[in-house]
């Protein structure tokens, strides 16, 4: 087998030197009545074979359309360097950096994400990564009810639905109280979206002050593009800042992986989960990084650590801090600048339809067409669209609703060819 | 080495966005961030040089031996990348699962989630498994947020506890509790597998569950499972299988067949995903008869016509926004369909019979933890060697000054100055020999040279690091 080097006299010449006949022998404590009697998997195929069934397998999903379709995961420009370096293997063929000598470039580069999601977020404090942004949401749900000593969950109506679903089955057995709305009386936290699941951009400055005053924590997620031009959740007040971060390098994948971001106030770093790495010297005083703080977690804390999560996003942490590098300070915001002028552009073209959202939205905004969201957008694909999320089909609006996102590697040509197709389908 | 902050200067830039082709919007101010985002300023150059600077102060298993036992640092196959990065992959939109107009723009993805599914269900003797965990501690999270709506739906209100041996993994207590459950952690016997007499004592009523690890983190197959899953299901109690040691028993028995109801497989373990440092992991959940209604959803089914998605009848609901790390399920996939039917049984072969060889080169120079029978990793207690002032943390410092990365040291905690050796299967004789060369080296210069030791590594781009400064000197961001 390719990925097997023993040979078979590898294999005697190992036999002897253990001392058994076999390699059966070796697996002697397995009591004969539990072995494996039969299973149904098919033949091995040569690694050529494998290729080309993979790539027909690829073939018949359908990525040629020219997309609008956002919904929380956007398709943004990857600059080329981003492939290149996170794809070297001393990086992503390593583990856990469970021997600090042998990993500086691990914990480096933890180190300078979390300064570049402190920069971008306005927090002082961010972790390692997070599985997801809906998982971030549970984290920061948690977090917060071990801050404040309080039960109850507030959920602000401009959260992902598929985030308020995710938290729902993850806390299923816990003694939370997840409710709806903005009013932070009694509760840990109120969590919002910025800019909300439909796009509406809002400054949640005053919410802080209520939550504060009662005692509860704001946690807000945002959208990372959105915050080269976006008040940020520090700014705003905000206790914890979380994010689904595949806005910053990662690919669609169909839904992984991810990066879930997190960032907190620096009265809270104590209680927030997951990894971090942390500056400190050798003896001879050169400069080196550690993960620190690591009581609060499930290797030592056991049942008593802050989350059970071990594992985090490295490699993903490493394409959004290797993006942001490549964008830099102004090329972040000019990506930002591009997001929100192309689909105002777009916007100003529809006026067959409703728009629904009340505010300024950044990228995303939704609307009502004149008949069924789901009709028009199977329509738009024989035109060569995705023409967004039909709303519907999440739970977030109506039958003739949809939600529609423009990033920068939308052309002007095709926002105009969209535009027209959109009322052909709609009004037709 | 510099931070890449510290490489910024003002008005340099590496990549560009074309001209706006669009006139220019604004937002109102009082929604706007007040300054700049102080994101690095640098040429492409800069940022690649940096960024390769920093892969060559790290070691993958693409340099060296990596040992790390519980961990199965295994070969990464190439084949696996070129799959994930097929762009009818790796481009395609999650949403489109989330309405069935665009149903047939992801018939091969469905495809291949289905399979897939099915062959980890097949290899681990389950019913069905759900790729939606997004990593092996959140297969155990959703496994025992299974167990919970099992017992709910059955009106086992008493059930409240789940039985932990102390030999498992830190994330199987603390998924217990995030669950909703209490835990109940048993010892080990002098034999290092789970003591009948005291699990049979612990399971009360109230025990909705045990976790365990087979072969456990002693690196032994637990000799009474069948013995415990009987006692356990007489009272209705469920069994859970941390998928971390899969890769011992691959081919030879599965954990369905042992009469373990839930399970998680760590893909980057057992099916050679490249676990990036720390991640991104993928723990798919595997069930029997008993959880099936329960799984998470919505799920792929076959349909007249192609592939759609369905929500099993009791669902929990979703644990992941979508499919879990898809393009990681996309890796183990062309993983298993490349190794198939004999290949599987090969890997555990193997792995369990470099772990023999290291065992059996190492058994006189360093202590054995157990009395043998280890099956895919070795452990041992440096205590002979700590009495001599060489302490395991020593021994794994001058392997990393030897070219190796170290073996896992102090796990598990039930064995006093641990080291726990796993090869697995893709390593050679030739790489075992000289490793084995290495760790008799160590050895001896215990005994003539501790000092030496103490003061390892001192080849690597830093020293021993000050953890205890890190923690109370708390710098975690350059701002």
């Amino acid at each position: 087998m390719s990925w097997i080097p023993a040979t078979e006299a590898d294999q005697r010449e190992m036999l002897a030197a253990i001392g058994v006949d076999s390699v059966e022998a070796l697996f002697g404590s397995i009591p004969a009545a539990l072995r494996m009697k039969s299973w149904d998997i098919p033949a091995g195929m040569s690694e050529m074979a494998v290729r080309n069934h993979v790539a027909s397998l690829a073939g018949q999903n359908r990525v040629d359309h020219t997309s609008f379709l956002g919904g929380g995961y956007y398709d943004h420009y990857i600059p080329a360097a981003v492939d290149a370096l996170s794809g070297r293997s001393e990086f992503y063929t390593a583990y856990t950096p469970y021997q600090p000598e042998t990993s500086q470039g691990t914990l480096q580069s933890i180190y300078e994400y979390q300064s570049a999601m402190c920069r971008l977020t306005g927090m002082e404090f961010a972790n390692a990564s997070l599985y997801d942004g809906g998982t971030a949401v549970f984290e920061a749900a948690t977090m917060s009810v071990r801050i404040a000593r309080k039960n109850k969950i507030v959920v602000h109506p401009s959260l992902n639905p598929v985030y308020r679903k995710m938290l729902e089955t993850h806390a299923a057995n816990l003694e939370l109280d997840i409710v709806t709305g903005d009013d932070p009386t009694d509760a840990a936290c109120v969590i919002v979206q910025n800019p909300s699941f439909l796009g509406t951009v809002a400054d949640f400055t005053d919410l802080a002050a209520k939550c504060h005053a009662a005692g509860a924590l704001l946690v807000v997620s945002f959208y990372p593009v959105s915050l080269g031009l976006l008040k940020t959740p520090g700014e705003m007040g905000a206790d914890i800042a979380i994010a689904e971060g595949q806005s910053l390098g990662l690919p669609l994948g169909f839904g992984g992986p991810y990066l879930g971001i997190m960032a907190t106030r620096k009265d809270h770093v104590r209680k927030m989960p997951g990894r971090i790495a942390g500056e400190t010297q050798d003896k001879d005083g050169r400069r080196g990084f550690v993960l620190t703080l690591q009581a609060r977690e499930q290797h030592i804390r056991r049942t008593k650590a802050m989350s059970n999560i071990c594992s985090n996003q490295a490699l993903c942490a490493l394409r959004a801090l290797i993006h942001l590098s490549l964008w830099g300070k102004e090329g972040f915001k000019d990506v930002a600048i591009a997001c929100h002028s192309k689909a105002e552009y777009l916007k100003k073209q529809l006026g067959f339809a409703t728009i629904l959202n009340e505010g300024p939205t950044f990228n995303e905004f939704a609307v009502r067409l004149p008949k069924s969201a789901r009709t028009v957008a199977a329509a738009m694909l024989d035109a060569g669209f995705v023409a967004g999320l039909p709303l519907a089909d999440v739970g977030a609006g109506e039958e003739n609703d949809l939600l529609i996102a423009v990033t920068e590697k939308r052309t002007k040509e095709e926002i105009d060819a969209f535009a027209k197709a959109l009322e052909t389908a709609s009004c037709s | 080495m510099q931070l890449i902050y510290e490489k910024s200067k003002p008005g340099r830039r590496a990549i560009t966005l074309d001209a706006l082709d669009v006139p220019q919007s604004s937002l109102p101010a009082d929604l706007c961030r007040k300054e700049d985002a102080a994101l690095p300023e640098m040429a492409e150059i800069d940022v690649v040089r940096h960024f390769t600077h920093l892969s060559q102060r790290n070691v993958g298993i693409d340099d060296t031996f990596y040992p790390l036992g519980s961990c199965t640092m295994k070969y990464n196959p190439k084949i696996a990348e070129v799959a994930a990065a097929e762009p009818g992959m790796a481009r395609l939109h999650p949403h489109f699962s989330s309405s069935s107009v665009y149903e047939g723009n992801v018939q091969g993805a469905y495809a291949l989630i289905y399979e897939l599914e099915r062959q980890l269900a097949e290899v681990a003797g389950m019913k069905a498994a759900s790729l939606q965990p997004i990593a092996g501690a959140h297969g155990e999270l959703t496994g025992t947020l299974l167990m919970a709506a099992y017992h709910k739906d059955k009106g086992n209100a008493h059930k409240d506890t789940i039985i932990i041996p102390d030999n498992a993994h830190g994330t199987n207590p603390a998924s217990a509790v995030m669950a909703g459950f209490k835990v109940v952690e048993i010892p080990s016997d002098v034999d290092g597998t789970i003591h009948l007499d005291t699990f049979e004592k612990a399971l009360t009523d109230n025990v909705a569950g045990i976790m365990m690890t087979c072969p456990n983190t002693h690196g032994l197959f637990e000799k009474d499972v069948a013995r415990i899953a009987a006692l356990a299901h007489s009272k209705d109690a469920l069994l859970y299988y941390d998928g971390a040691n899969l890769n011992a028993i691959v081919g030879q028995c599965r954990p369905g067949d042992l009469g373990f109801d839930v399970m998680h497989y760590n893909l980057h373990k057992t099916f050679a995903t490249p676990h990036g440092m720390g991640g991104p992991g993928c723990g798919p959940v595997g069930v029997g008869e008993r959880l099936l209604p329960y799984l998470p959803g919505p799920r792929v089914v076959k349909a007249e016509g192609g592939f759609t998605l369905a929500a099993p009848e009791k669902s929990i609901g979703r644990v992941a926004a979508f499919f879990g790390n898809f393009l990681i399920a996309v890796r183990a996939y062309a993983y298993l369909r490349h190794y198939g039917d004999a290949g599987l049984k090969e890997v555990s072969r193997n792995a369990v019979l470099n772990a023999n060889y290291i065992y059996a080169k190492l058994k006189h120079a360093y202590k054995p933890a157990f009395p043998g029978n280890f099956m895919h990793e070795c452990i041992f207690s440096a205590t002979p060697q700590a009495d001599l002032g060489v302490h395991a943390i020593d021994i794994a410092k001058a392997l990393l000054d030897m070219g190796y990365h170290a073996p896992t040291i102090y796990f598990p905690l039930t064995v006093k100055e641990c080291i726990m050796i796993e090869p697995t299967e893709t390593e050679s004789k030739e790489t075992l020999d000289a490793f084995c060369d290495a760790m008799l080296l160590i050895a001896e210069k215990a005994k003539s040279d501790p000092e030496s030791l103490n003061a390892a590594p001192v080849t690597t781009p830093v020293g021993r690091l000050d953890e205890v400064k890190a923690a109370k000197d708390l710098n975690c961001a350059c701002l």
